[in-house]
């Protein structure tokens, strides 16, 4: 940025290379505004929240205001924002806690998006406006606990009885299954069914379906703000126009996926920044040896790096954005930026979690909370190994998962 | 009911500012411009109203502010309001507060109202004697520090904060009120307030549109800053040594009626 005298200002450590300015002004006012949120409601509360295993509920209503349910759909009381205003908002939630950002990945990118896609007028209808304004919360079941990183294995099932479909099995490590009004699962359905045989397909399962209950998983460690469940069926009958009509197979979810793995590559990014920022603030403050660790070398070097690898981190995060909103983006691409954002993230948060000694494992600092969450980020959504195979085979054709 | 917000553009509030020894006016170069925190909250008790009121009311963003301040006039627009002029011309530079309610009052005139709406002060010259002035130009009642406000028909029923409580005025419309931040924290701009800003009119307006009688900017000032000091640095807090605690509690009092407090 030039100053009137002609001289170009100095970097800033915030923002290194300015890159603020490679946004429009709609896009810095939503980040501005979802930033505000998340310094005005989630930071204050949000080591109490993990310390106490609490997704705060509270705020549905409070984020549905702000329009960021499904908010880069069309339609359906959904704002239709950009894919690049979708990605800052991620990265602004999750600069506040991975966990409030897995809700609303759940709920817009997975559940909302899995309607919008694949679900029928009526499905559209009855569910689209409730989720945008949060009266209704989604979840999304593809793992199940014998299935992760190979869903295809998956045992669920919906089997035909009269006109009705009949579920069982079960889902595993599904984040807000808890509290969720409705469940979109994928299972398995079969040959008689008029599609491929045995091909999986996607059911809208309200909550109280006889049959259909959940367990929350207890004692983790990392989005603890979060909940995460089991889905249970025992001979759920479900009606026929449960099924989400427009989408046959793995192709279903997998390209639900793509679109929450894309929110992730620029949320990680957003706990790494906040782990950064408070690194750089306490080596600037911290006295050891009479002096701010800031002025060790090793510390520099350490804050250098991770200053470099979140400005390139956001720059991929950006040019991917600007891809997906031409339309030219493929799921190789989300790939690309997933494996990296995350694998720098937490990277990025232990660093920072060095130079805060002692202080960085305790919730009076945001560190360890980040770092523990973006553990589960790591994992889900396809593993860093499923990312690297996945991109391993765009590079030499050939496919090394089994 | 046409509801004007009159809103400022002020440096960030959290950089640091500078004023430039040669012309004293603060160096607005290099720093971002923001909506001055306190008018946020005129924008709400005008998008309140306008929630309470429903069907037929509008709210109408007016700014003095040099053309680059479109980007953050979008901001109030995003929050809610219907429209906004931006009144931007090189001849109201230096304007002082005399030559700047003149100006604005001319332009929400133009634009019709029959409620004007601002902030208590702003963060950078931070007079507080804008709304003042304005109703003066406007010719209607001007009630400022409003904590509370509502409307009946033709009549405005309002609360003034003073030093030590508060006083239930009313008076008829078309009026002026300035409120303070009691009238509710400022709602966070929605993505699809964002998304259908783009599409709000933000209307130009120049001084040629305006045709004033009497000259305004640095050249119809009515007032000079003559000298500009730093504030005297703080000075150090006293520390009392006391036995107990009711000792301690009497000092404390003590203290407080030598400084007239209680
Ligand atoms: C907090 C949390 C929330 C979640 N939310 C949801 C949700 O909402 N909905 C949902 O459906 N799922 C959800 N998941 C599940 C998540 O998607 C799975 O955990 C993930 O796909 C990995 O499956 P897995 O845990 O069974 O690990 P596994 O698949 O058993 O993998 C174990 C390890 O083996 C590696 N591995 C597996 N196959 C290969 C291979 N071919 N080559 C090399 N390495 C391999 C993996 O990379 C990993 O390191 C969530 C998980 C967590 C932790
Ligand atoms: C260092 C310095 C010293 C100054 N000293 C003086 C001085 O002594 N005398 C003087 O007359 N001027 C002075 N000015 C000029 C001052 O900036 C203008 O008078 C200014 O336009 C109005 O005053 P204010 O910002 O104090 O508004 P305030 O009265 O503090 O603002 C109250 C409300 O008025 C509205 N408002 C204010 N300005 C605008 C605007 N441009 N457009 C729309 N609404 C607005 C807002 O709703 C705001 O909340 C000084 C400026 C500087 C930088």
């Amino acid at each position: 940025m030039k100053t009137s005298n002609g001289v170009v200002a100095a970097p800033n450590p915030l923002d290194f290379l300015n890159l603020d300015a490679l946004l429009s002004p709609d896009e810095r006012l939503v980040r501005d505004t979802v930033r505000s949120f998340v310094n005005d409601r989630i930071k204050p509360n949000i080591g109490t929240w993990f310390d106490e295993g609490r997704f705060p509920r509270e705020l549905i209503p409070e984020i549905a205001d702000l329009g960021l349910f499904g908010m880069h759909l069309e339609g359906y009381g959904c704002a239709g924002a950009s894919a690049v205003a979708y990605g800052l908002a991620c990265l602004e939630l999750e600069a506040g806690d991975s966990g409030i950002r897995s809700f609303v990945s759940v709920q817009g990118s997975l559940a909302m998006y899995a309607i919008y896609a694949f679900g029928s007028e009526e499905q559209k209808n009855e569910w689209l406006p409730r989720m945008a304004s949060g009266k209704a919360v989604g979840c999304f079941g593809l793992t199940e606990w014998d299935f992760g990183s190979d869903p295809a294995g998956m045992r669920t099932t919906a089997r035909r009885s009269g006109g009705d479909y009949v579920l069982n099995g079960g889902k595993a490590w599904i984040t807000n299954g808890g509290i969720a009004d409705v469940a979109v699962v994928w299972a398995r359905t079969d040959p008689e069914d008029g599609h491929r045989s045995g091909a999986v397909r996607g059911f809208l399962v309200p909550r109280g379906t006889k049959g259909f209950r959940t367990n929350d998983i207890e004692r983790k460690i990392s989005l603890r703000a979060s909940v995460t469940s089991e889905l249970v069926f025992e001979d759920v009958r479900l009606p026929a126009d449960a099924v989400l009509p427009n989408v046959s197979g793995l192709r279903g979810p997998l390209a639900c996926l793509s679109e929450a793995r894309y929110g992730i590559v620029w949320g990680s990014l957003g706990a790494a920044r906040t782990c950064y920022e408070t690194a750089l603030e306490y080596a600037k403050t911290r006295i050891q040896f009479d002096k701010p660790i800031g002025a060790f070398q090793l510390t520099q070097e350490k804050l250098v790096n991770m200053m470099l690898e979140l400005q390139k981190g956001q720059l991929v995060a950006l040019h991917l954005g600007r891809m997906k909103d031409d339309g030219k983006i493929t799921p190789q691409h989300v790939s690309f930026g997933k494996l990296n954002s995350v694998r720098e993230a937490l990277a990025i948060c232990r660093e920072a979690r060095t130079i805060l000694g002692a202080s960085g494992i305790t919730l009076e600092y945001p560190i360890i909370r980040h770092m523990n969450n973006l553990e589960s980020v790591l994992t889900y959504e396809g593993t860093s190994e499923i990312h690297t195979l996945i991109l391993g085979e765009a590079l030499t054709g050939i496919a090394a998962y089994k | 009911m046409k509801i004007v917000v009159t809103v400022k553009l002020v440096p960030d509030t959290n950089a640091d500012k500078r004023i430039d020894p040669a012309s004293k006016r603060l160096v607005r170069t290099g720093v971002e411009t923001v909506l001055n925190p306190f008018d946020e909250y005129a924008i709400e008790a005008a998008l309140q109203l306008k929630d309470k009121a429903g069907e037929g009311t509008t709210v109408t963003v007016v700014t003095m502010a040099p053309e680059s301040g479109k980007e953050v006039v979008r901001k109030a627009l995003a929050m809610g309001c219907d429209d906004a002029v931006l009144l931007s011309d090189d001849g109201l530079a230096g304007s002082d507060v005399w030559g700047t309610a003149y100006a604005l009052a001319a332009a929400i005139k133009k634009s019709g109202f029959d409620l004007v709406v601002c902030g208590t002060q702003s963060t950078d010259a931070i007079t507080g004697e804008l709304p003042g002035a304005l109703a003066e130009f406007l010719g209607v009642p001007g009630l400022t520090y409003v904590r509370k406000v509502e409307l009946n028909g033709t009549t405005l029923a309002a609360e003034r904060e003073t030093d030590n409580g508060y006083l239930k005025v009313s008076c008829p419309l078309p009026a002026l009120i300035s409120v303070t931040k009691s009238i509710g924290e400022a709602r966070y701009p929605s993505l699809k307030g964002i998304m259908g800003a783009k599409k709000k009119t933000i209307a130009p307006l120049t001084l040629a549109d305006l045709a004033l009688d009497a000259p305004v900017g640095s050249v119809g000032a009515k007032t000079e800053v003559l000298a500009l000091a730093q504030p005297p640095a703080r000075e150090k807090g006293k520390v009392v040594h006391v036995a107990d605690g009711a000792e301690g509690a009497r000092a404390i009092v003590d203290f407080l009626k030598e400084k007239k407090l209680i």
